[in-house]
């Protein structure tokens, strides 16, 4: 048996996925990115590979994604998150037309071809706005972790609506509503209705075409799915593995270049 | 014997300035803003008289700016900031055609004409890359405060460029720049002539004219006004000191002051006493 690998170098978190010859799960990873992109990247893969109980020997390729693609010191090939993304979304949700991409500094919008291609995509390039960091900016101000914020927001009843939209400014914004005395889950489910506002704006300019798969960190967080599917009219594919999506798809990847009969090079 | 006062309660800070009978500064005073404006604006306005030794009564006129001027309970009416530094920086400098202020959570360039009234305006209030929480975030990245920002600038000999598109997004900049060896002081000196280039941009949206005058909370760090006057090729009014912040406060009180004035001319007095304020 020969396996594939994707490691997925986030600004925030590193995943890694190891998947056997018929593209299943064997085993997946998650850690927090921090100062050191290499050492993230390989303790990752480390804890992958631990996981599904196989030996590096037996990886016959491995693939680098996301930001610090380029830091997987021992990856063989590179290929854009935007790929991967869409490559996982249609293996793991076969009827995948439009992805939905929510990372720590980033949301992206791509719709895919029946095949996994990639026929469009947009992100936010210019700041911070409409991303994960907007919910970190809001957790810190109301010093609850990250996780709660989802479950927090989904008892919100009259939502506060969220006038900024840079992230910096968002933190005091919700700090002057609890001075306000607002109450917490209506200021949180404010805030999600803001980042789906903003997501699904970009979401248009690809074309929303069913069905829609939910990828990246953010997609763990019950408020921001139920956020978007109100906003979108419609259900989204979500999965416990819409988390590791970017890792899963370059491990598709790698599984296509063993097939392909590409070896790594000498090193690699 | 005529006492205004002039409150500005900003995004960051709040301020309070108190005039006498020649438009002499009688006390002034600041504090974090914070959350609840109503309160603060109560306290510094506290703080103010009891460092000029003056009860409440015997101040004449009350106008208040900011972004928080609404929330100011005691005041007789309120100006927008524009206004407030226009009157403020006028005084200060007659002769100011172009004025840049940059504070904590804004930055505007305005155009005024000789009696101060402000003919042109741009406005930066939406993102954080263009005022002062850019430089707070990017030293507090680097495990600094703002206050520690200008003894570090002094040192540095190498600015690195700092994109400014994104305060959130320069984090990673900074971090790729630390880990890089990188001295902090050469990072926040891109970090300030990123928000020079901002300003100046701002600026010329305007068309600024000289003599231009440079105020709010960032322009206390002299290396700021330092990269705006290189990067204009002109020279700049800089207030001395902490007045530097106190400008829309002053212009406050100075406008309470032209306004009681114009009142009385017309016969008609409207000091606090008067209306039993």
């Amino acid at each position: 048996m020969v396996y594939g690998a994707g490691v997925d170098v986030g600004s925030t978190q590193t995943k890694a996925v190891i998947l056997d010859e018929d593209a299943n799960i064997v085993g997946r990873a998650l850690t927090d990115t921090g100062a050191n992109v290499i050492e993230a990247a390989e303790n990752a893969y480390r804890m992958a590979l631990a996981e599904s109980g196989i030996s590096e020997d037996e990886v016959g390729y491995v693939i680098g994604t996301g930001y610090g693609r380029y830091r997987v010191t021992f990856g063989d090939a590179q290929v854009t998150e935007i790929s991967c993304h869409g490559r996982g979304a249609v293996h793991l949700f076969p009827d995948t037309r439009t992805v939905v991409d929510m990372g720590g500094q980033d949301t992206k919008a791509i719709s895919v071809t029946p095949d996994g291609e990639i026929s469009d995509f947009c992100m936010n390039d210019k700041c911070a706005a409409g991303t994960g960091r907007f919910l970190g900016a809001a957790a810190a101000a109301l010093d609850i972790p990250l996780d709660d914020l989802g479950p927090v927001s989904l008892a919100g009843t009259r939502p506060i609506k969220i006038s900024t939209t840079c992230t910096v400014f968002a933190e005091s914004e919700v700090l002057a509503w609890i001075g306000k005395g607002k109450k917490i889950e209506d200021i949180l489910w404010g805030v999600h209705q803001s980042i789906a506002t903003r997501s699904v704006g970009l979401m248009r300019r690809v074309g929303i075409e069913d069905e829609i798969t939910f990828t990246g960190g953010v997609s763990r967080n019950v408020g921001m799915v139920r956020a978007l599917e109100e906003r979108l009219g419609r259900k989204l594919n979500i999965s416990d593995d819409c988390h590791y999506m970017g890792a899963v798809g370059a491990a598709m990847f790698a599984l296509d270049n063993i097939g392909a009969g590409r070896v790594p090079v000498a090193g690699g | 014997m005529t006492i205004t006062a002039g409150l500005d309660v900003g995004s960051t800070y709040t301020k309070v300035m108190i005039l006498g009978d020649d438009r002499e500064v009688v006390a002034r005073a600041m504090a974090p803003t914070g959350f609840k404006l109503t309160e603060i604006a109560r306290t510094v306005y506290d703080r103010a008289l009891a460092g000029a030794g003056i009860s409440e009564g015997e101040v004449d006129y009350v106008i208040a700016t900011g972004a928080g001027r609404h929330q100011v309970d005691f005041k007789d009416i309120h100006v927008t900031d524009l206004t407030a530094s226009a009157r403020g920086a006028s005084h200060l400098f007659p002769g100011t055609r172009t004025i840049l202020d940059v504070g904590g959570q804004t930055m505007k360039a305005s155009r005024v004409d000789r009696a101060a009234r402000v003919e042109s305006f741009r406005l930066n209030d939406k993102c954080a890359a263009g005022t002062g929480a850019f430089l707070e975030k990017t030293a507090r990245y680097m495990g600094y405060s703002i206050e520690e920002i200008s003894n570090l600038m002094t040192t540095s000999k190498e600015p690195v460029p700092i994109s400014g598109v994104c305060a959130v997004f320069a984090e990673s900049e900074v971090i790729n720049h630390l880990s890089m060896g990188t001295p902090p002081a050469d990072i926040m000196q891109g970090a300030i002539e990123s928000l020079t280039g901002r300003s100046v941009q701002l600026m010329k949206r305007v068309r600024a004219e000289p003599e231009y005058t440079l105020v709010g909370g960032i322009l206390r760090f002299e290396t700021m006004a330092n990269a705006v006057s290189e990067l204009l090729g002109a020279e700049v009014n800089v207030p001395d000191g902490d007045m530097v912040q106190f400008v829309s406060a002053l212009g406050c009180a100075i406008l309470a002051r032209i306004r009681l004035e114009k009142l009385a001319a017309e016969g008609l007095d409207r000091t606090r006493a008067a209306v039993g304020r």
